[in-house]
């Protein structure tokens, strides 16, 4: 089992270091930097005033060196300086990360919490209207754009209750803060629901049909044991393994619905960044993030061979 | 004991519907969601093929004169706050949609179809550099990989659908290389090994057609996702450029401002990427339950 840790470890890093490669040859692709961007609007380029910029930014050198400098300095937790604003790189985003990482965590779990209980419903139903009702849901969770979503939530809002929920730092009463932090998590967590929520019916229907559910039924086990004792805690696996997935690929629909609901997380400062041709912020949120889902992949293995005692990482 | 009546249990079960156009009614009857989503999806392709007969007009003329006109005879869904007609846009957007989810998806899956063939085959040094590579291609997020492969290339057409098609590129290679792995070790590659049949027309030959139908699933599957990465891209402004309208950039240039006054900015857009989204996971579902019934979710 150690060794199994360890070499998946050792993959991670590999992994990261391969996409810290990447992201860092994509953004420099095009031909033209920072400094060209900048002296662009200044209109008359006086070249020194340039070579000075750029040595100053370590633009001069070559781009093995640049990206050796970046790595290095990520080791020691320092994460370069932003294009824009000058400030470490580090202070810019990790005030950020708390504000997302709360929206993720309650569209997690409401995508759990919503997702899991229909799917099973859906599953013991099946065939009757209302799996139909429930598949039908699902398949438009998956097919509705999460901003749209939130766009139409806004809507609602504005139309029922006249104002929308705007996001503060400091929200004055309990109720702000729920409504603020949980109208975008439901927005964004919607789909990862409807995902669950399929992955779950098709689980317990696999379940199903096994052989011990039979037997349990045959000996007079009570319908809930044999739903949720027998059934649902064997086909924990793939729903863990969807609900693992949609951790790390959340960010993807946060950055939207960051957007749309005009929340300063760091998935709204990603495109921020993009749009600003802020390079080292770019890199480093865009590592934050592989790490996020590697980190999360991890996790998920390692909680299989938790819920089902016949894995074990062993050679 | 009522007696059977074969008759009708047999014309139930079929045994009349075995070719041609009875053969596809029959599985069309028994698969009504996936004929919907088929007809949806035919539907938004006829819309974009003959958007130019069906738009009554030009989606890029600005008429300021009648900019934000709310939905009425003359102007199906409105105007938007550049006087553009929004029916027009959207059907002319239905071809920009159809054109980088379908491009990106073939795009993507040809590559992963090379890249799983050549793994699963040839293994060995081969199998672990791609491995790794489709390892670190995976670990990123959809949207925030086309995101940043925008940003690098530029917004443009052509650089939207590589940037959409790259991250599409892993999930396919990994399925086709487990096909190609299973599928190597039959006798029937051992024995067109035997005759001397070369290696690439093995692999093109006996090898591909066997793993096409999953393949299939999961590139109907991939066009929904497509279609919605480019709707998100546009809408944060990073992907399809001016002057080709965009779902997704018709949202995002209505967004805040418009949601109290003109919602129908804000409605008709989104109702056209959610029907073409849905309408392609519709049929991908009812495929996949045809050709591969053990991945029924």
């Amino acid at each position: 089992m150690l060794g199994y840790i360890v070499r998946r470890l050792a993959l991670m890093l590999i992994t990261l270091f391969g996409i810290s490669v990447i992201i860092f040859v994509l953004l420099r692709i095009v031909p033209g930097n920072i400094v060209d961007i900048l002296f662009d609007a200044a209109g008359f380029v006086d070249p020194a005033d340039k070579a000075n910029l750029e040595r100053e930014l370590g633009l001069d050198t070559s781009i093995v060196v640049q990206y050796l400098h970046w790595i290095g300095g990520l080791l020691h937790g320092d994460l370069g300086y932003s294009y824009v604003s000058e400030k470490p790189a580090l202070d810019e985003i990790l005030p950020r990360i708390p504000i997302t990482a709360r929206l993720a965590g309650l569209a997690l779990l409401f995508s759990t919490v919503i997702g899991v209980p229909l799917g099973v419903l859906s599953a013991l139903k099946q065939g009757s209207r209302m799996d139909y009702v429930l598949r039908a849901i699902s398949l438009s969770g998956l097919s509705l754009p999460p901003f749209w979503l939130g766009l139409l939530i806004l809507m609602a809002s504005v139309s029922l209750f006249g104002t929308m929920p705007i996001y503060t730092p400091n929200p004055q009463s309990f109720g702000q803060a729920v409504a603020i932090y949980c109208v975008p998590a439901l927005a964004v967590g919607f789909r990862s629901a409807a995902l669950v929520m399929r992955i779950t019916r098709s689980s317990m229907l696999e379940v199903l049909r096994q052989d011990y559910i039979r037997t349990a039924r045959a000996k007079g086990a009570p319908e809930a044991t044999v739903n949720f004792r027998h059934a649902l805690k064997n086909g924990m696996l793939p729903i863990i393994t969807v609900i693992g997935i949609e951790a790390a690929f959340l960010f993807g629909g946060l950055i939207v619905t960051e957007t749309v609901f005009n929340i300063p997380g760091i998935a709204r400062f990603l495109v921020e960044a993009i749009r600003w041709r802020d390079y080292p912020i770019v890199q480093n949120l865009v590592m934050f993030c592989a790490l996020i889902v590697v980190l999360a992949n991890f996790t998920v293995d390692m909680l299989y061979a938790v819920f089902d005692p016949r894995i074990r990482y062993n050679d | 004991m009522n007696a059977i009546n074969y008759d009708a249990e047999l014309r139930r079960a079929g045994a009349h519907a075995t070719r041609g156009w009875r053969k596809y009614a029959f599985m069309a009857g028994r698969n009504m969601l996936g004929t919907i989503g088929l007809v949806i999806t035919v539907a938004f392709v006829l819309a974009a093929i003959f958007a130019n007969v069906i738009a009554r007009f030009d989606p890029l003329e600005v008429d300021s004169a009648h900019a934000l006109a709310a939905p009425g005879a003359k102007y199906w869904l409105g105007t938007d706050a550049f006087g553009r007609d929004v029916f027009s846009r959207i059907i002319h957007g239905a071809r920009i949609s159809l054109a980088v989810g379908l491009g990106s998806t073939a795009l993507g899956g040809s590559i992963g179809v090379v890249i799983g063939l050549a793994s699963g085959y040839l293994s060995g040094w081969v199998d672990l550099v791609f491995q790794r590579v489709i390892d670190i291609l995976q670990a990123l997020p959809l949207l925030v990989l086309a995101l940043v492969m925008t940003a690098a290339l530029g917004p443009s057409l052509q650089n939207v659908i590589i940037a959409i098609a790259i991250p599409l590129v892993p999930s396919v290679a990994r399925v086709i290389r487990a096909n190609t792995l299973a599928l190597r070790e039959l006798p029937f590659v051992e024995a067109a090994n035997a005759i001397g049949m070369s290696q690439m027309r093995i692999v093109f030959r006996h090898i591909l057609p066997n793993t096409l139908a999953p393949l299939i699933v999961l590139a109907t599957a991939q066009l929904g996702s497509a279609i919605l990465t480019e709707a998100s891209l546009s809408f944060l402004g990073l992907g399809i450029p001016e002057p080709y309208p965009s779902w997704g950039r018709m949202l995002s240039e209505s967004a805040a401002e418009y949601v109290r006054t003109a919602p129908w900015l804000v409605i008709f857009p989104g109702i056209a990427i959610s029907l073409a989204v849905f309408g392609t996971n519709l049929f991908g579902d009812a495929l996949r339950d045809i050709l591969d019934p053990r991945q029924r979710g």
